[in-house]
């Protein structure tokens, strides 16, 4: 998830920018092959918002390093997250499962920052109740530590150690009109999400 | 989005679009495996029904269910209401046992707003239908319906009665809807004109003079005597049931001269433009105000409305209840249900 509390806080250093980004999505899209042995199972569910883009283009990759259509979709996390009543309601993203599910197949998560922990853990929640994979893995544009929870990523595109004053926001260009992933600080040192 | 859903009047534009949106992520919960989200562990509603409706009840219990609260069924039948226990008392029994919501049905017109803003309750008032007043619930899937049928089209049209479409973040502008009949006792045409005004559709009121409401000239809508005239120019046509349990007047000479002058048969909806809906709230008098034909033709949406009913009253909850609003109290004692 993007945290960023007060966007005028100090000036944001950028850390990749849009050709670093598409060279992790490559190198991440030949690891997920390869340790898939071919990829012939693999459905890639982004989570919204900056999730889905990176599985989207993540699966745009992989069609062409195997030359078969790759199956992917969304998972919305909302009504799984473990903080719902600490703010008002949030609104709901979409979830769309490839018509063939997920039973029996090997489901990569893609998100764009990982950080607590705890959106995967209700990303593995929701996944539960869609239906029974043979393995979950996951892939993350930017790790920047400080789990509270015992979730690890298979496939990172950069490892961004970082303090709890800053802030890793990832802009694509789907929705932000740019690529780049944006180191900032906040003025108040925050917990994680 | 307010913390009660009294009226559809309350309702801005952008509340109802999001209510529309996320039922509209609610509808797809209904097609999995596992037909159950996490998100109202722990909270209770409270279904308080003064006047029989197994359809509305079950729909709210359904909804509620499907997002893991506990609901407690509280009937006026065979209660202490029966033996004489007031609106506050009742109000103050369900506070006690620790409501975080209350879905009240009642045949007073005013009864969710005496019962939102009396300070008896903390918990949220859901209005499911009061007197002659408003059923804004019933209203927002009426919309919703609609906007499937008639904005779920990937261009924005009408889906010419393909699969209802997604329409997510469309309004109604400039849709025209036709709502036919008992407009005097109806809280569903008075909930409808308000919500479907505020999502931009031109709304037409016909009934026979008698079935008016006085007052009804300042609503923001049209208002016809004559359902032919109106059929051809209508994007949606809404059948609404005579209720015969409140004709306690004589307001039209013989059934049989109201079906003939105000219902829906195959010919009247042959009459009406190719890509329009007929819509009923249920239940239907068949051979009345609808018939068999009609009814039963691809055309009538009566049975998606049902279903599209769950799926709106997920998202009314999901968003009065699945945010940070103050749960009511401690969470006690949840064992007196009375079924």
């Amino acid at each position: 998830m993007d945290s960023i509390s007060s966007p005028h806080a100090a000036p944001a250093r950028s850390v990749l920018e849009g050709p670093d980004i598409a060279r992790v999505l490559t190198r991440i899209a030949h690891e997920i092959v390869e340790r898939a042995k071919g990829a012939d199972d693999v459905v890639l569910l982004g989570i919204p918002t900056r999730g889905v883009f990176l599985a989207r283009r993540l699966a745009a990759k992989l069609d062409a390093i195997t030359g078969r259509s790759t199956q992917v979709g969304s998972l919305d996390i909302t009504m799984y997250r473990d903080d719902l009543r600490l703010r008002p309601a949030r609104t709901l993203g979409r979830t769309e499962i490839p018509a063939d599910g997920v039973d029996g197949r090997l489901v990569v998560l893609v998100d764009d920052v990982l950080f607590s922990g705890r959106t995967i853990r209700a990303a593995l929640d929701a996944l539960g109740d869609i239906g029974r994979p043979r393995a979950v893995q996951l892939a993350v544009l930017v790790d920047r530590g400080h789990r509270e929870l015992p979730i690890r990523a298979d496939y990172v595109g950069k490892n961004l150690p970082t303090s709890l004053r800053e802030t890793v926001r990832v802009q694509l260009d789907e929705e932000d009109g740019r690529d780049s992933v944006l180191l900032g600080v906040r003025e108040t040192p925050a917990p994680g999400e | 989005m307010k913390r009660h859903l009294i009226s559809a009047a309350d309702l801005t534009r952008d509340d109802a679009v999001l209510i529309l949106d996320t039922a509209e992520e609610m509808a797809r919960v209904a097609d999995r495996p596992i037909k159950k989200l996490p998100t109202l562990r722990g909270r209770t509603v409270v279904n308080l029904f003064f006047e029989d409706s197994t359809r509305t009840r079950i729909s709210f219990e359904a909804a509620a269910k499907r997002l893991s609260a506990d609901v407690i069924n509280f009937s006026a039948k065979g209660s202490s209401v029966s033996k004489g226990e007031s609106l506050k008392d009742t109000a103050l029994t369900l506070e006690a046992m620790g409501a975080d919501a209350v879905v009240i049905r009642h045949h007073d017109s005013g009864a969710p707003h005496r019962l939102a803003t009396s300070g008896w309750i903390g918990g949220s008032v859901v209005n499911a239908g009061d007197g002659t007043h408003e059923h804004p619930t019933q209203a927002l899937l009426d919309a919703f319906t609609m906007r499937r049928h008639l904005a779920g089209a990937p261009d924005g049209g009408p889906t010419r009665h393909g699969e209802p479409g997604d329409s997510s973040g469309r309004d109604l502008a400039g849709r025209r809807i036709t709502v036919v009949g008992d407009i005097l006792h109806s809280r569903v045409a008075r909930s409808n004109v308000h919500l479907l005004t505020t999502l931009g559709a031109e709304v037409t009121l016909v009934a026979p003079p008698t079935l008016v409401p006085v007052g009804a000239g300042n609503w923001p809508c049209e208002i016809s005597y004559d359902l032919d005239a109106v059929l051809p120019k209508s994007d949606a046509v809404m059948m609404l049931r005579v209720q015969r349990e409140r004709m306690n007047a004589a307001f039209f000479p013989t059934e049989r001269e109201y079906a003939r002058r105000y219902g829906l048969d195959a010919d009247r909806m042959a009459r009406m433009p190719g890509h329009a809906i007929v819509m009923h709230p249920g239940p239907m008098n068949r051979g009345m105000e609808i018939t068999a034909e009609v009814a039963d033709s691809e055309r009538c949406t009566a049975v998606e409305q049902v279903a599209n009913g769950v799926s709106i009253r997920m998202a009314v909850l999901y968003l009065l209840l699945g945010g940070n609003e103050p749960a009511v109290g401690a969470p006690i004692a949840r064992t007196e249900e009375s079924k």
